[in-house]
């Protein structure tokens, strides 16, 4: 026998079900219940960048989008600081009018989740390398049974997506294109558009994290 | 500082096919695992401000003309991580059918009844000790689509965030003692016994208020942050 390591065990996840909504989103539960509801809408008249919109659908491997899917986003500020105590990075100011969270659920008849937001900065990555602006996803619902992690970068940040260190550990080039969300300025506000494949052609990248 | 890798034999897989909704809703090429940059270390950060005096109450929340039908219970415990350290000041989200097994959802046509005095969430924020509680009635089980007769042991849906986005969980609690747990087919999509059983949660007679509410104690445990020992810090890391 040896001594015992005493580090505890991670909690087991379990699928959020069909009616995460009422935890999370109540009012699309159809009810309303709390003073401050936790919502998608990300950006106030004051936060610092460019306003943008992410939006989408969660598709399934039989190629039909989730009507029950909850997605979440992280990012950091147009200056590339996360508003968190452990970004030390000396590029930029925590932007006091940005938490660079936010949460949605796919709509019960569209199917489209929609984010409005600030496009983030760059943010350094490992070893002092620069990733290139990004949104990071977090998506659960039912038949999910552990939360899938993914990555959205732009379509118009090309040169720096190219070189971005995350893309590039993804073997087959083909599959970083799963993670590119295509831009459309046909509006007042800009519409990045981002699908998520669940399974299948065109599986997006999840990412062990 | 980022996290320990996650041991994916205590977590499901994907593709569990016992619990049919997976099969469809499964990724099939491999995760790319991914060392973490202050995009998995670093999260969103929640203030006590946020949240209503009653918030973590949901035999009031709710109430409109009386109390919720059902037994009266609390559920407390603690939040951990995997260095035995309490993650303080962390936002945990929870959610439930009612005493009938029904909830309150547009989407759910059970056919036991809506409880006018229960909404069925709410939310509380762990203390610095990492300790969180909330008081609610116990949820019953309901029937649900897997196989024509499948029934979901009673659960609460939890919610918990963590310091960082990679610990970002969602899972749920079971009662000490209830016979649909060793049937539930979602219940077994965790491979590991041990990692099942630390999803039910006792009865808690010495949390609990004599002659008015039992308790039931669930102590959930996220991932822990690594020591960089040698290690040079790099800007970013
Ligand atoms: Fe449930």
């Amino acid at each position: 026998m040896v001594q015992s390591l005493e580090y505890l065990k991670e909690t087991a996840s379990q699928t959020a079900g069909p009616y995460v909504h009422i935890g999370l989103i109540p009012k699309q539960a159809g009810f309303d219940i709390f003073e401050n509801n936790f919502t998608n809408i990300m950006a106030d008249e004051n936060t610092r960048g460019e306003r943008i919109i992410i939006e989408g659908r969660v598709i399934d491997g039989t190629g039909t989008p989730l009507r029950d899917a909850l997605l979440e986003i992280w990012q950091a500020n147009a200056d590339g600081r996360y508003n968190h105590e452990l970004d030390r990075q000396n590029t930029g100011e925590i932007d006091a009018n940005f938490r660079g969270w936010g949460r949605t659920g796919t709509d019960f008849d569209t199917a489209v989740y929609r984010f409005e937001t600030i496009k983030p900065g760059v943010v350094t990555g490992r070893n002092g390398r620069d990733m290139a602006p990004h949104v990071n996803f977090w998506i659960v619902a039912r038949g999910i049974n552990i939360g899938l992690n993914t990555r959205m970068y732009f379509g118009d940040e090309q040169n720096a997506n190219e070189a971005d260190p995350v893309l590039n550990l993804i073997e087959q080039a083909e599959r970083r294109k799963t993670l590119i969300a295509t831009r459309d300025d046909s509006g007042a506000v800009p519409v990045y558009r981002f699908d998520i494949v669940l399974q299948g052609e065109n599986e997006t990248v999840f990412f062990d994290i | 500082m980022e996290f320990y890798q996650r041991d994916r034999t205590l977590q499901p897989a994907g593709y569990t096919p016992i619990y049919k909704t997976s099969v469809a809703r499964s990724p099939r090429q491999a995760m790319l695992s991914l060392q973490g940059s202050l995009s998995e270390t670093t999260g969103p950060v929640f203030g006590q401000h946020e949240l209503g005096p009653l918030d973590n109450d949901l035999i009031r929340n709710y109430a409109k003309d009386g109390d919720p039908i059902g037994e009266r219970i609390i559920v407390h415990g603690r939040v951990l991580d995997e260095n035995n350290r309490p993650v303080p000041h962390t936002l945990v989200e929870f959610w439930q059918a009612n005493a009938g097994g029904r909830y309150r959802h547009k989407k759910d046509t059970y056919l036991a009844p809506i409880d006018p005095n229960f909404g069925g969430c709410g939310r509380a924020l762990t203390d610095e000790n990492g300790y969180y509680f909330f008081r609610t009635i116990k949820p019953g089980p309901y029937p649900w689509r897997n196989y024509v007769n499948s029934w979901r042991p009673a659960h609460i849906h939890f919610s918990v965030f963590g310091s960082g986005f990679a610990q970002r969980l969602i899972t749920q609690m079971y009662f000490e003692g209830d016979p649909l747990i060793k049937e539930c087919p979602i219940v077994h999509v965790i491979p590991d016994e041990d990692a099942i059983n630390r999803l039910i949660a006792p009865i808690d007679l010495n949390g609990s208020i004599p002659l008015d509410t039992i308790a039931y104690k669930f102590d959930i445990v996220l991932r822990g942050r690594r020591s960089t020992l040698f290690e040079n810090r790099l800007e970013g890391n």
